[in-house]
């Protein structure tokens, strides 16, 4: 079995089942409770949050952790919107974003919001000039992702926060969910006010992940309740998720400082290996996210050949899997300004830190042979 | 010496059965659903199954169900999603003082955008009357929310009542279901629901998981935006495991049901006439014959919360003054000020004992005794 889909979910770290196993059998109290079972939840609850914070290079009140990179981007975006509309009611965003970042923002549209979604360069990166330029004097919140999920390229967020840094009036979020454990992001001075991660892209569970929150920025809360942790996000914690979800940053971020070279290297020998075949358009230019490469095949479909491989315990995607029920055509390659039979024939392939050169070896003849087979097929 | 633990409306031990059916989702199932390999199709299997068995437990179709992260987003998705969505229909909303946090807290918003919003009063006997409703129901009205069984008191609310008398208005109807839920017979047309809320954690399932059944035909807005994963009602990618494990704890409540509540029933009955034989002076609050098998709330003249509270669990007793979700803080419950005035005793000298799977008959005398001993220790 090769899975090469690990942009769309990870299989989680052995140690980060184990964390999720001994919390739900070792602490099932509420964190809110004030006997000993809860009060035992709530200090686990604490350390973890206290060792999110370190691995994040931030503090402790400045965790938040949510149900997963959806609710990070909603909780930001709709969070920040709703408290300081007061002070303006303009968003910038790009057009490459999840849908979780562009459909909050086309929700807040609806509301009298005003948002302008960024083009990208022919590279699928968001040009500096062009945020800087967007700002108006009605602008709250810049929105951008770090890597993009698609393509793999890397946004200049810290060029960004930079500027924006200086404009204290807007704040900044960046959707990190691609990015952490593989492109670091300093959180500390860098202007960033908002950071999305989602456990289950770096080998921790699905449901778990967390909001940094910069101390001091008022958010209006997506959910209404108890008011736990901190009155930002009400809900009984899913405290084993997480409990695995911090264990998951600190393995990804130990594997990333031994094994980044690696992970680059292996998305060298895919690039080299896929560049040798005629019939294959590399999209993502060089030196982008090293996990990430996003290709296309004109005059295939692209489910046709996932099929394919897939007869072969081959797994890759299309484009994201939160997209993947939509039309064929790419959204972010139509961005970029490919021609139409790029993106409807868009493939990603996504790597992990475990993935090996043999496999990698494997996939490129396996692909080569899948559509040499299919070319013959269609005569 | 191991605690025992009388706590179980604020969360509950994740049965290992539970456990059991997650892990294999964790290590081999591990596909997003919305993958269109084998991998994702597996998972989307397994979320369909749960989905499916979610829907039998209150008699309704696996489409009206959709997952969310827990209790309080289902419950905020129903009144949020619900109060947007039918604004031209109308802008009042009908509610109850005794509702969770995630209720309550969601209604206050509402009311600072510009809804109206009744809070229908409580009896004595911690019930809500269905007059009361009748009476304040207007032809602006969209919504009502009602919760099944009160977290603090246990004490069941007349749902079905209010089902009934709104089937002819256009006001649609929640409940909050989560301390019902393994334990009343929930079927949503008996009941007449359009939205009903379940949770997790409170039946030995895993938390941050729960479900909102919403009825076909409900104009309803989701709260967040992404992908179009649970019908586009609520985004982001599925936590099949959890859902799994949810899905294994619905079957095992609903596997032995009537033998499990007969047992709960009895330890609650073993619990307060073991306090009755240390000749202590209690009250229950609330009716009593109104009770759910596994909550009770009882009044303890002469005492109050925090020194109960510490004594208790010094003793290795946890439970708790209501509704854990006022997040560590002790203040006197909103229910029960709400059922007897603010000024009531009631209100500072009582606590929630709430039985389930972490117990037994043993730790249900031992617990007794070690109640009464503190309570006539404080209240002499
Ligand atoms: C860039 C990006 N942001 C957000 C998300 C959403 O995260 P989640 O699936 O945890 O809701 C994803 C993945 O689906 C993503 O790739
Ligand atoms: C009646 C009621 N509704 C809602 C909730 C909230 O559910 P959750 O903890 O899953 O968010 C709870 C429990 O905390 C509850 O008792």
């Amino acid at each position: 079995m090769i899975y090469f889909d690990n942009s769309a979910t990870t299989k989680p770290f052995p140690e980060v089942l184990e964390s999720f196993l001994k919390v739900s059998q070792q602490f099932y109290g509420n964190p809110s409770s004030i006997h000993r079972f809860g009060i035992d939840a709530e200090n686990l609850l604490r350390k973890a949050q206290n060792q999110a914070s370190e691995l994040f290079g931030v503090e402790q009140e400045e965790i938040v952790f949510t149900s997963g990179g959806t609710e990070g981007n909603n909780m930001a975006i709709k969070g920040i919107a709703l408290a300081h509309q007061n002070k303006g009611r303009h968003i910038i965003t790009t057009e490459i974003e999840h849908p979780s970042v562009i459909e909050a923002c086309k929700s807040l549209e609806t509301l009298g919001f005003t948002v302008t979604y960024l083009p990208v360069d022919s590279n699928g990166i968001v040009k500096f000039a062009d945020v800087k330029q967007a700002i108006t004097k009605e602008t709250i919140l810049v929105s951008i992702m770090h890597v993009n999920n698609e393509l793999g390229t890397i946004q200049p967020v810290e060029a960004i926060g930079k500027m924006l840094k200086e404009m204290p009036r807007i704040y900044f979020h960046v959707d990190h969910v691609q990015g952490y454990g593989k492109i670091p992001l300093d959180m500390n001075g860098t202007g960033i006010d908002l950071c999305t991660v989602s456990g289950h892209k770096i080998h921790g569970l699905k449901g778990t992940g967390l909001l940094y929150v910069k101390k001091g920025t008022k958010l209006f809360p997506l959910l209404h309740g108890g008011n736990q942790q901190s009155n930002l996000r009400s809900g009984t914690e899913n405290l084993a998720g997480i409990v695995s979800l911090v264990k998951a940053m600190r393995l990804i971020t130990e594997k990333s400082k031994t094994h980044s070279e690696y992970l680059k290297e292996l998305n060298q020998q895919l690039r080299a290996e896929l560049l040798a075949i005629s019939f294959i358009k590399i999209n993502t230019i060089e030196d982008q996210a090293p996990h990430i490469l996003n290709i296309s095949i004109p005059g295939y479909k692209p489910e046709v050949i996932i099929h394919a491989l897939g007869e072969r315990d081959i797994f890759i995607s299309t484009k994201s899997a939160c997209s993947s029920k939509k039309t064929d055509e790419s959204a972010v390659l139509k961005a970029v300004g490919f021609s139409h039979d790029r993106t409807i024939s868009a493939l990603r392939i996504s790597l992990s830190y475990y993935n090996t050169k043999e496999e990698i070896e494997l996939f490129s003849r396996s692909l080569q042979r899948v559509v040499q087979q299919l070319s013959k097929v269609m005569g | 010496m191991d605690a025992i633990y009388l706590d179980h409306a604020a969360t509950s031990p994740v049965h290992p059965d539970v456990i059991e059916a997650m892990l294999p989702v964790m290590k081999q199932t591990f596909g997003n659903p919305s993958s269109i390999h084998q991998y994702g199709r597996k998972a989307r299997q397994l979320l369909d199954q749960a989905r499916s068995v979610a829907a039998s437990s209150i008699h309704a179709n696996e489409k009206n169900i959709i997952f969310t992260s827990g209790g309080t987003e289902a419950d905020n998705i129903a009144l949020l999603g619900t109060a947007w969505a039918n604004k031209s229909k109308g802008n009042h909303i009908i509610t109850t003082v005794i509702e969770h946090h995630a209720t309550l807290r969601t209604a206050e918003s509402l009311e600072k955008q510009g809804f109206e919003v009744t809070y229908l009063p409580v009896q004595q006997s911690g019930q809500v009357s269905v007059k009361d409703l009748r009476d304040a129901l207007t032809d602006q009205t969209i919504l009502v929310s009602v919760m099944m069984v009160n977290n603090e008191t246990g004490v069941k609310q007349p749902i079905q009542e209010i089902g009934e008398l709104l089937i002819d208005h256009q006001a649609y109807f929640h409940t909050d279901a989560v301390q019902a839920y393994g334990i009343c017979d929930l079927d949503v047309n008996v009941l007449n629901v359009d939205l009903l809320t379940v949770s997790s954690h409170k039946v030995n399932g895993p938390k941050g998981v729960g479900f909102l059944y919403i009825r076909d035909g409900v104009q309803i807005n989701t709260i967040q935006f992404g992908g179009e994963q649970e019908r586009k009602r609520r985004p982001g990618t599925e936590n099949v495991a959890n859902i799994v494990g949810f899905k294994k704890a619905i079957e095992l409540i609903a596997g032995e049901k009537d033998q499990r509540l007969r047992k709960y029933q009895s330890y609650k009955q073993t619990f307060l006439e073991t306090l009755k034989e240390l000749n202590l002076d209690f009250a229950i609050n609330g009716e009593e014959e109104q009770l759910v098998p596994t909550i009770v709330n009882i009044s303890f003249p002469g005492t109050n919360v925090e020194s109960l509270l510490m004594n208790f669990d010094l003793a290795g007793i946890a439970v708790s003054s209501g509704s854990a979700c006022t997040a560590g803080s002790i203040e006197p419950s909103h229910v029960l000020s709400e059922m007897f005035g603010s000024e009531d005793e009631r209100t500072v000298n009582s606590i929630r004992f709430s039985f389930g799977l972490a117990n037994n008959e043993k730790q249900i005398i031992e617990a007794a005794t070690k109640v009464g001993a503190i309570v006539n220790r404080l209240a002499s």
